[in-house]
């Protein structure tokens, strides 16, 4: 238990220096850290097998100075599971359990690099030390500072580095309305995707004369393909829990929650790790570090709605209800979670939140745009190079995210369109891949920041189909309280699956631009009034596709398997054969060595020859 | 007639163990997700009579528990195989073509998605996105991940599950 904060300090300035490797290049000791990857994408490939055979083979072999640490994300998830030794700052990829025993005998016992190991960078050149690959070198680490370099399961870690800090100097130094201008100026906005100035919301809470009042960290990542929430959660947990304390001191709460999905089992199990260690600390309950300030947390668990995302339909769930939005007003800062005044912010709003307290406002507001200030987190995916976890400052164009970044395309294939706002958002073509990420470029292109799913599509895909995919979900998902939602969404799916579908006529594309204006205009919640935004952008920037869909009964990707012809080019068809044996439904004819060819009537575009034939005759 | 297994008595041990479950938690509305999270990771699913215990627990009309059953998608009234595979259909997985996934383990179990197979061996779902994206496009059986997963994998990890029964 800490009583106060000198206390504190002296677990930070013990434990810092234990951990200064970790963070200084020059560091001359004799001390060896290997972190090893346990975000959910390195979990997923093994990575704890990894660490446990790091540590047996330390105890075998009997060696000192050597620690192995569990870690969260480091970013570059394509490239898991991931091994990092510090000082040396060496990054080995694609790692397996039976390679440890090499790490530690080459690296750590015998002082050289395992060359195999080594991660390569999108062109095949080595990379030697993690800061020279250029995935790293745009980015800046404001909500992921954490991540990849601390345990995560370990408060003392999270204390050595600045953990708590704010925390002290808001319930020592400032009053309520200091750390609410101090947010202000920052000119933080809500990462959630909608950009509401979070000072703003923060100072709405606080007026408000109900004793009883609330602070939500809302972690319901409902986007498909997006998973910055997911990670921060599960690298630095602690620094969630911190700024939520702070919100509520800033706006007179004593209680808080985060509501999590029950999908994302890692981090829900590394919030309970840290809510347990700072209530065994004092660092949330009652008193806390001898301030009088008493707050506390408590988990509740999503299940499986996407709709519970949203701020109101988040505090229905919460209350114990199915998940409908409320009409607002009365909006969540005046009557919330249980009709008391609720601060809901998203969870890398509240990651941004310690860093400005401890550097000020005028830092935060530094980085970033005239309107969009500080950083934003992408969960880059798709058909890009290096997948994953990006944090690059406001401003930053599409084109350094996917080219820089990213890499660039796979397979030498063409950039079409890049996604962001998961199924809030929209498809920006590539003549806006130097539009600036900030809300309102993004907003005046027809998409939205959303919170931060960013998919890249090559030119195989079609637009349409997945216009129709945005559509299929937001069906799936609709709570179905209000009718354009529910029944609009419905009518513009079945619309899109009859053009892809080959049935389309030509009056179905201005029927489903109608109908889609209409169910963006008269939707209750958010949701519903940006649930037609990925067939509108499509439909703004991709029309002649739709156009060849519906006139010509053709998909210029091949995705839309109606539309797409398998046939064999009989010049490179050598009659092998195998095409015929593969066919599951018996649709090629031909004799072996002859030219065979394909019977249309027959074929369900399957593609299982396509990919069989070895001279590549079949398209 | 079997003393432990017939109907009445699985009823009843139902009811027992989720009122005990339950009992965790203190008897107010709010707690009424979290009771069901924890009934559906036990049994697989939550069962009628579980459903009416955690009713009469919070004081609510059963009619408003299976509400909040049917809306979420984690919940489900039908038991699950012994192994439930779910093919992730999140935006990074659909790009690189996880839908193929599907349509391979629908026609090979011969089953639709949200079924179980007749000998309860396999049930299918489908899923938006585990986080996994560095891995696109995965599937799940249990709760082992397959990455990168291809039609040919959907296959082999079928085919050796059947075998190992």
């Amino acid at each position: 238990m800490i009583k106060s904060f000198e206390d504190l300090e002296a677990i930070r300035n013990s434990k810092r220096a234990e951990l200064d490797l970790r963070v200084n290049s020059n560091y001359s000791g004799i001390e060896r850290h290997i972190l090893v990857c346990h975000g959910t994408g390195c979990t997923s490939s093994n990575s704890e097998h990894i660490l446990e055979n790091f540590n047996n083979l330390i105890k075998e072999k009997n060696i000192e100075n050597v620690r192995v640490v569990k870690t969260g994300c480091f970013g570059l998830c394509s490239k898991g599971p991931i091994v990092i030794i510090r000082p040396d700052d060496t990054f080995y990829s694609h790692v397996k359990p039976e390679d440890c025993e090499e790490i530690i005998n080459t690296h750590i016992l015998g002082g050289q690099k395992v060359e195999r190991l080594l991660c390569k960078d999108v062109d095949g050149s080595v990379v030697n030390k993690l800061d020279e690959l250029p995935f790293y070198k745009k980015q800046v680490r404001i909500a992921l500072k954490n991540c990849g370099v601390i345990n995560p399961e370990d408060i003392d870690e999270y204390i050595a580095f600045d953990g708590f800090k704010a925390l002290q100097k808001v319930l020592t130094e400032m009053s309520q309305e200091q750390v609410i201008e101090t947010i202000l100026n920052s000119g933080l906005r809500g990462r959630g995707g909608a950009g509401f100035p979070t000072g703003k919301k923060w100072d709405f809470v606080r007026i408000e004369t109900d004793p009883e009042k609330y602070v939500v960290c809302n972690a319901d990542e409902g986007d498909p393909g997006a998973f910055m929430d997911r990670s921060i959660l599960e690298g630095d947990p602690n620094c969630i829990l911190e700024a939520m304390a702070i919100a509520a001191y800033a706006v007179g709460a004593h209680h808080g929650y985060i509501y999590v999905r029950a999908e994302y089992p890692i981090a829900v199990n590394r919030l309970r790790i840290a809510i347990e260690q700072e209530r065994a600390y004092g660092l949330l309950g009652k008193d806390i570090c001898g301030t009088g300030f008493d707050f506390d947390i408590d988990i509740k668990l999503g299940a499986g709605a996407f709709v519970c995302g949203e701020e109101t339909a988040l505090l229905e769930s919460a209350e114990g209800k199915r998940g409908q939005p409320r009409v607002k007003p009365p909006f969540p800062a005046h009557a919330g979670f249980m009709q008391h005044p609720t601060l809901i912010n998203n969870v890398e709003t509240y990651a941004n939140v310690t860093r400005i307290i401890n550097q000020g406002a005028e830092w935060y507001s530094s980085i970033g745009t005239e309107k969009s200030k500080g950083t934003k987190v992408f969960a880059l995916g798709g058909n890009v190079n290096n997948v994953g976890l990006v944090e690059v400052p406001m401003g930053t164009t599409l084109r350094e995210i996917v080219f820089d970044i990213g890499g660039g395309i796979p397979k030498g294939r063409e950039f079409k369109a890049a996604q962001t706002g998961g199924p809030s958002g929209g498809c920006i073509p590539a003549q806006y891949l130097d539009v600036s990420i900030d809300y309102e470029s993004l907003a005046e292109i027809g998409s939205m920041m959303g919170s931060g799913g960013l998919i890249v599509m090559d030119d195989s895909k079609c637009m349409v189909a997945i216009a129709k995919f945005y559509m299929e979900f937001i069906v799936d998902e609709s709570c179905g309280k209000c009718t354009p939602c529910r029944i609009g969404t419905k009518r513009m799916l079945e619309m899109l699956t009859k053009i892809c579908d080959g049935e389309g006529e030509p009056e179905d594309l201005d029927k489903l631009q109608k109908l889609a204006q209409t169910v963006a205009t008269a939707s209750v919640c958010g949701l519903g009034q940006s649930a037609p935004n990925p067939v509108l952008s499509t439909m703004r920037y991709f029309r002649d596709e739709y156009e060849e869909h519906v006139r010509d009964k053709s998909c210029r990707a091949g995705e839309c398997k109606a539309l797409s012809q398998v046939t064999i080019n009989e010049e490179l068809c050598r009659g092998c054969d195998l095409c015929k044996k593969v066919c599951p439904v018996g649709a090629i004819e031909g004799d072996v060595g002859q030219k065979h060819r394909i019977d249309q009537s027959k074929c369900i575009k399957c593609k299982t020859c396509v990919n069989t034939c070895p001279f590549h005759a079949i398209k | 007639m079997d003393g432990e297994n017939c109907e009445n008595c699985v009823a009843m041990r139902a009811r027992e163990e989720t009122l005990e479950m339950a009992s965790k938690y203190p008897k107010a509305k709010d707690n009424l997700m979290a009771i069901l999270n924890d009934i559906q990771v036990k049994y697989g699913y939550i069962p009628e009579p579980s459903q009416a215990a955690v009713a009469e627990y919070l004081d609510i009309p059963l009619a408003e528990v299976y509400g909040v059953i049917t809306f979420y998608s984690r919940f489900t009234t039908i038991p699950k195989g012994k192994y439930d595979i779910s093919v992730c259909l999140g935006t990074a997985c659909f790009v690189k073509g996880s839908s193929d996934l599907l349509e391979r383990a629908k026609s090979k179990l011969g089953i639709d998605e949200g079924q179980t197979t007749d000998d309860q061996m396999f049930s299918l779902e489908t899923m938006r996105c585990v986080g996994a994206c560095g891995l696109a496009p995965v599937f799940t059986v249990n709760d082992k991940v397959y990455g990168n997963a291809t039609v040919k994998l959907m296959d082999e990890v079928i085919d050796e599950l059947k075998n190992q029964g």
